[in-house]
C-alpha cells in the first residue's frame, strides 16, 4: 500500500464525487433513502448532510488507521468504523433536529449499509493519506447532498406546491407556491421513482452536452 | 465474386415475402373508428364537455409526440395515428366534469397526455417498445395526482347542450359504499338497472358509459380480425365467475355477474385496453392467461380494494407480466428439433 497522494489532484478528486461518480445520478446507488426521504426539502437536506458527515469521517478514520488494518479483516473493521460514525450522527440528529430525526431516523441507521460509503473506504481511503481521502469523502458526500437537495426540491415543489427551508436547526419556513391542486403523485413513492428518473436523465443530458462542448473547444 | 453478382442479379430478401395491405396507421385508425360509437354515446349523455375533454387529449397527445420527436431529432410518427388513438382512449377514460374552470381542472388532460405519450411511450423507445398502455398510465397518473377532480361524476342528462349538471356517484361507487340494495333503489328494479347500464344512461367516464356501443366497436374489431377473442372473452369470463362466486353478500355463489360486467370500465378495458398489441402477449394461450389475470385482479380490487373500480390497475399490473407470459407460452418453432434439457443430460 503505497501513498499516491502526490499524483492525485485534490480538485479532481472533489469533483469526481460530485459529477463523474455522483452516487445517485451516475452510479444509481442508495436509491432507497433518496426516494423515501425526499418528499420534503428539509428532510432531504438533512439526510444529505448526515451522509456527507459520515462519508468524510469514515474516510479520514480509515485513512488514519490504514497501516494497522490486517487486510484479511479489513471489511469487518470498515463496517465497525462506519457504524460507529453512523451512531454518532444518529445521536447528534436526535439531540439537535428531533423533528427531522423522527421522520428520517430509520434511513439514517441505514447509512451503515450504503454501498457507496463502504466502496470509498475500500477503494480509496484505505490506499491514500488523510488529505486526499478527506477530499474524496467531501466530493462523494457533496454529490449525494446535491442530488438529494435537487430531488427533494423538485418533489416538494411539484407535489405539494411548497418548499420547507430549514431556517435554524430545528425550525423551518414553509413557502407556499400553489394553493390549489399540485401533482400529488410526486410526493408519493411512485413519484419518487419518476422524479429520480427524470432528474437522472436531465443530469446526464447536461453532462453529455458539457462534455461535447468541451471536446469541441480542445 | 463481384462479377458473378452483377451477371445474375439474384436478389434475396429477408422474409416475409408476402406483404399485406395492413399498416400500423390503418390499424390505429380502424380502432379509432371502432371507438366512435362509445364516444358518441358519451357525448350524447354528457354533452359538449365530453367533446372538449376528448379533443383536448387528442390534440395534446399529437402535439407532445411531435414536439418530443422534434427535440430528440427523430422522424415524426404522428401520422401513424397511435398518438391520436392514445389521446382518444385517454379522453374517453376521463370524467366530463374535468372541463371546469372554477376550480380549474382543465389542465389535467394535458398533463395526463404528456405522461402518456412522452414518459410512457417515447422515453421507452416509441411505439412497440412501451411496457405499459400509455392511455392507462396517463389516467392512473391523473387519478393518483388529482383524486378529487378525477372522481367528480356528472349525472347523465341526454340533453345535448346542458353545460351544468348535477354530480352523482357511479353505479360501482354506490355498490362499493352502500351495497346492492341502494343501487336497486336508485335505479328502480333490476331490469331498469341493466337497461341503464347497457344504454349508458349512468354516471361514469366519457367512453365507458354505454356497454352496447362499446360492444358494437369491439365486435367490429373482432370481425375485421384486428383483435382475437382470447383476451376479451377470458377477461370478461373470469371477472363474471369471480363476481358470481364472491360478489354476493354473505353466501358464496350469490353475486350478480351482469352488473359487474356492464358497469365501470370493464367493457372498454376488455375490448380496447387489454387488447393493445404492444402491451399484451402475442401467443394465443398466453392471451387467455393474460385476460384471466386482468379479470381476476379487477374483481379483487372491486370487491376487496380501496377503489370502486379496478380495471385500470388490473390491466397495468398484467402489462408487466406480458413479456413473461410470452416467454412461458412460446409457440413451437416450425421444424425445430427438441433439444435435451439439463435434466435429461444428467441422466
Amino acid at each position: 500500500m503505497s501513498d499516491t497522494a502526490s499524483s492525485i489532484n485534490l480538485k479532481d478528486q472533489l469533483l469526481n464525487g460530485i459529477i463523474k461518480e455522483n452516487t445517485i445520478f451516475k452510479l444509481a446507488l442508495s436509491l432507497c433513502p433518496s426516494i423515501a426521504v425526499t418528499n420534503n426539502l428539509k428532510n432531504g437536506i438533512f439526510m444529505g448532510l448526515a451522509v456527507l458527515f459520515v462519508q468524510v469521517m469514515v474516510n479520514i478514520t480509515i485513512s488514519l488507521i490504514r497501516k494497522v488494518i490486517q487486510p484479511k479483516v479489513r471489511l469487518p473493521i470498515f463496517m465497525l468504523v462506519i457504524s460507529g460514525w453512523v451512531t454518532v450522527t444518529q445521536l447528534l440528529m436526535a439531540a439537535f433536529v428531533p423533528d427531522v430525526y423522527s421522520k428520517v431516523g430509520l434511513y439514517i441507521a441505514l447509512i451503515v449499509a450504503f454501498a457507496s460509503i463502504l466502496a470509498r473506504a475500500e477503494m480509496f481511503a484505505s490506499k491514500n493519506s488523510v488529505v486526499p481521502a478527506m477530499a474524496d469523502g467531501m466530493g462523494m458526500g457533496i454529490g449525494f447532498l446535491f442530488a438529494l437537495t435537487v430531488i427533494s426540491f423538485f418533489r416538494e415543489l411539484v407535489g405539494k406546491g411548497t418548499l420547507t427551508v430549514p431556517t435554524g436547526l430545528s425550525t423551518a419556513h414553509i413557502f407556499t407556491f400553489i394553493n390549489t391542486k399540485p401533482v400529488l403523485i410526486m410526493v408519493l413513492p411512485a413519484g419518487g421513482f419518476l422524479a429520480v428518473g427524470i432528474l437522472m436523465a436531465l443530469f446526464n443530458w447536461i453532462n453529455s452536452r458539457y462534455a461535447k462542448s468541451s471536446a469541441h473547444s480542445h | 465474386m463481384e462479377a458473378t453478382k452483377k451477371e445474375h442479379q439474384l436478389l434475396v430478401s429477408v422474409s416475409p415475402h408476402v406483404k399485406s395491405e395492413e399498416t400500423t396507421s390503418r390499424i390505429m385508425w380502424s380502432v379509432s373508428i371502432a371507438l366512435l360509437p362509445a364516444f358518441l354515446a358519451g357525448v350524447y349523455f354528457f354533452g359538449p364537455r365530453a367533446v372538449f375533454i376528448t379533443a383536448l387529449c387528442i390534440i395534446s397527445c399529437a402535439v407532445f409526440e411531435k414536439l418530443y420527436l422534434k427535440i430528440v431529432d427523430k422522424q415524426s410518427t404522428v401520422g401513424d395515428g397511435s398518438a391520436v388513438l392514445t389521446g382518444l382512449l385517454l379522453g374517453m377514460n376521463m370524467p366530463a366534469s374535468l372541463w371546469s374552470f372554477s376550480p380549474f381542472t382543465a389542465h389535467v388532460p394535458v398533463i395526463a397526455s404528456f405522461i402518456a405519450v412522452v414518459i410512457t411511450k417515447q422515453l421507452f423507445g416509441g411505439l412497440g417498445f412501451n411496457v405499459f398502455n400509455p392511455a392507462l398510465i396517463g389516467r392512473a397518473f391523473a387519478l393518483i395526482s388529482w383524486p378529487k377532480a378525477m372522481t367528480i361524476w356528472n349525472e347523465p342528462t341526454a340533453a345535448f347542450m346542458a353545460m351544468d349538471a348535477k354530480t352523482t356517484a357511479t353505479p360501482l361507487g354506490i355498490l362499493k359504499e352502500e351495497g346492492v340494495a341502494k343501487l336497486l333503489e336508485v335505479f328502480g328494479d333490476k331490469m331498469s338497472l341493466y337497461q341503464h347500464l347497457l344504454t349508458g344512461n349512468r354516471a361514469g367516464s366519457i367512453g365507458e358509459t354505454s356497454a352496447i356501443a362499446i360492444l358494437i366497436g369491439g365486435l367490429f374489431l373482432l370481425f375485421r380480425g384486428y383483435i382475437s377473442w382470447h383476451i376479451p372473452v377470458s377477461f370478461l369470463g373470469s371477472a363474471a365467475v369471480m363476481a358470481w362466486i364472491f360478489g354476493g353478500k354473505g353466501a358464496l355463489f350469490s353475486g350478480d355477474p351482469i352488473v359487474h360486467l356492464i358497469s365501470g370500465g370493464m367493457m372498454l378495458g376488455a375490448w380496447f385496453m387489454a387488447t393493445d398489441y404492444v402491451t399484451s402477449p402475442s401467443v394465443r394461450r398466453g392471451q387467455i392467461l393474460f385476460g384471466a389475470g386482468c379479470g381476476v385482479l379487477t374483481m379483487i380490487i372491486r370487491l376487496k380494494g380501496g377503489f370502486p373500480e379496478g380495471v385500470m390497475f388490473a390491466i397495468l399490473i398484467m402489462n408487466c407480466f406480458a413479456p413473461l407470459i410470452d416467454r412461458g407460452f412460446r409457440s413451437k418453432v416450425f421444424g425445430a428439433v427438441k433439444t435435451a434439457t439439463a435434466k435429461e443430460i444428467k441422466k
